[in-house]
C-alpha cells in the first residue's frame, strides 16, 4: 500500500511540533536559571526555533 | 451558584438544539452546503493571489447582480511595444480587453493573449498554454509596496527632521518608534555583527524590518492585502540580503567556506574532508537566504489561510452558534497574527543580521575560532 505524502509532511510537522516544543521548554528553564540572560537566551531561542520552523513549513509544502 | 446551573443548562439545551436543526438535512441542503465549502475555498485561494484590481469587497444586490467596490490599476505590458492601460477594462477579469487589436484576458490573477472571445486553453494539468506578455504592471501588491515606501519615507524623514530640531529628543512617534530603532542597532545589529562594523549594515537592516512590519500590519487590516505572503516578494527579499552577504563577505569569509580547517593540517589530510565539506558550505550560501524567503512567506500565507478558513466556517454554519464562535476564534487567531507580524520581521531582521556578522568577521575572530577548534 503507498503511504500518502500528505502523511509524511504530517509527521515532519509533528517532529517540527515536539522541537520547537522542547525549544520552548529548555529556554524556560534556563531562564528560570539565570533571569539575568533573559534577552540572550530569548534570541538564541527564537532562532532555534524559526530554523525548525522552516523544516515544518518545507514538509508542508512538499505534501 | 444556581445561577450557574442554569446557565450551564441554557447553554446544553442550545447546542443541542442547534444540532438537532442542523441534522434536518435535505439533499439539496447538503449540495448547498458543498458548494459554499466550494466557494469559501475559492475565496482564500484567490485572497492570497496577486491581483490587477484593488478591490475592497463584492455583493450581490436584490436583482442579483455583483458589484465590486474598488479602483482598477494601471496594467503595463511589454508585448511587440509597451502597452498601458487601465484594469478596468477587464472589468474584474470577467471580460477581454481589446488594446491596439490584441485580446488579453486574466486568468488566475495572471494575463494571456487570447482571440477575441477570450478562449484559454488548458493542459492536462490545468495550465494554460496561452501567450503570456511580459507583466510590468502596478498589481495591488505592488501598489502596497509603493504606498508603504512612501509612508516610511515620509515617516522616518519627518522623524530625522524633528530630531534635529529638538536636539536629539524624541516627539510625538518618534516616542514609539524610538526604542524599536535602538533594539535593532543595539541588541540585533551590534550583537550580531560587532560594534566596528555594524554601522554600514544599519541602513538596510531597519528598512528591511520596518517594511516588512507594515506591509504585515497592512495584511491584517480589512484593505485584504497579502503583499510579505508572495513568494517573489520575499523572495526579492532574500535575494537582496544574499547580494550583501556575498559582496561584502571579507577574506576570512570565503576562507571559512573554502578552507575552514586553516593551517592546522596538512593538504593531503585535508582534500578528503574537503569533498564532503565545501560543497555543503557552498549549499548553505544559497539555503540561507532560501529559508529566509520560505519562512516569511509561509507564515503569512498560514495566517491569511487560517484567518479566511475561520471567516469562512461562518457561511458554511449557517448557525448563530456556528458564527459566533467562528469569530471568536477569528478574533483570537487575529491577536496572534498582530504578534506573528512583529515576529516574522524580527526573525528575518534577526537572521539577516547574523548573516552579516558571518559575512563580515575579521581575522582576529577567526583565529580565536581555529584555536577553539584545536583546544577541543
Amino acid at each position: 500500500m503507498e503511504i500518502p505524502t500528505i502523511v509524511g509532511a504530517g509527521l515532519a510537522v509533528i517532529g517540527a511540533g515536539i522541537g520547537i516544543g522542547m525549544i520552548g521548554g529548555k529556554a524556560m528553564e534556563a531562564i528560570a536559571r539565570q533571569p539575568e540572560a533573559y534577552g540572550k537566551i530569548q534570541t538564541a531561542m527564537l532562532i532555534a526555533a524559526a530554523l525548525i520552523e522552516g523544516i515544518g513549513f518545507a514538509a508542508i509544502f512538499a505534501g | 451558584m444556581q445561577r450557574k446551573t442554569l446557565s450551564r443548562l441554557l447553554l446544553i439545551l442550545v447546542v443541542a438544539f442547534t444540532t438537532f436543526s442542523c441534522s434536518k438535512e435535505t439533499a439539496e441542503d447538503v449540495q448547498a452546503k458543498a458548494d459554499r465549502k466550494q466557494d469559501v475555498k475559492d475565496y482564500v485561494a484567490h485572497h492570497l493571489l496577486d491581483s490587477h484590481d484593488f478591490g475592497l469587497y463584492s455583493y450581490t444586490d436584490d436583482a442579483g447582480e455583483v458589484h465590486h467596490v474598488g479602483f482598477p490599476l494601471p496594467i503595463i505590458l511589454w508585448d511587440d511595444g509597451l502597452k498601458v492601460f487601465s484594469s478596468a477594462k477587464f472589468h474584474h477579469g470577467e471580460t477581454v480587453a481589446e488594446v491596439d487589436g490584441n485580446y488579453y484576458k486574466i486568468d488566475h490573477a495572471k494575463i494571456y493573449k487570447t482571440d477575441a472571445a477570450g478562449t484559454i486553453n488548458y493542459d492536462e494539468d490545468h495550465h494554460a498554454t496561452n501567450a503570456k506578455p511580459l507583466d510590468l504592471s502596478i498589481t495591488k501588491g505592488v501598489f502596497m509596496m509603493l504606498l508603504t515606501s512612501i509612508l516610511m519615507i515620509l515617516l522616518f524623514r519627518g522623524l530625522a527632521k524633528s530630531y534635529a530640531k529638538n536636539g536629539g529628543i524624541a516627539k510625538g512617534a518618534g516616542r514609539f518608534f524610538e526604542p524599536i530603532v535602538l533594539y535593532i542597532r543595539d541588541d540585533i545589529a551590534i550583537a550580531n555583527i560587532g560594534e566596528q562594523k555594524y554601522k554600514k549594515y544599519m541602513p538596510f537592516l531597519l528598512t528591511v524590518f520596518f517594511f516588512i512590519w507594515f506591509l504585515n500590519m497592512f495584511g491584517l487590516t480589512p484593505l485584504g492585502v497579502n503583499v510579505t505572503g508572495n513568494i517573489a516578494i520575499t523572495t526579492a527579499l532574500a535575494i537582496i540580503v544574499f547580494l550583501i552577504t556575498t559582496f561584502t563577505g571579507t577574506k576570512d569569509y570565503w576562507k571559512h567556506i573554502f578552507d575552514p580547517l586553516g593551517d592546522g593540517m596538512p593538504w593531503s589530510g585535508k582534500i578528503f574532508i574537503y569533498i564532503i565539506l565545501v560543497p555543503i558550505e557552498i549549499l548553505g550560501l544559497f539555503i540561507k537566504p532560501f529559508a529566509l524567503l520560505i519562512r516569511l512567506y509561509a507564515n503569512m500565507t498560514a495566517g491569511h489561510v487560517v484567518l479566511g478558513s475561520l471567516l469562512g466556517l461562518i457561511y458554511i454554519f449557517q448557525t448563530w452558534l456556528g458564527g459566533t464562535l467562528s469569530f471568536g476564534l477569528a478574533f483570537a487567531i487575529s491577536l496572534i497574527e498582530i504578534l506573528v507580524a512583529l515576529l516574522q520581521a524580527y526573525i528575518f531582521t534577526m537572521l539577516a543580521a547574523l548573516y552579516f556578522g558571518f559575512a563580515s568577521e575579521t581575522h582576529e575572530h577567526h583565529e580565536e575560532h581555529e584555536g577553539e577548534i584545536q583546544h577541543l
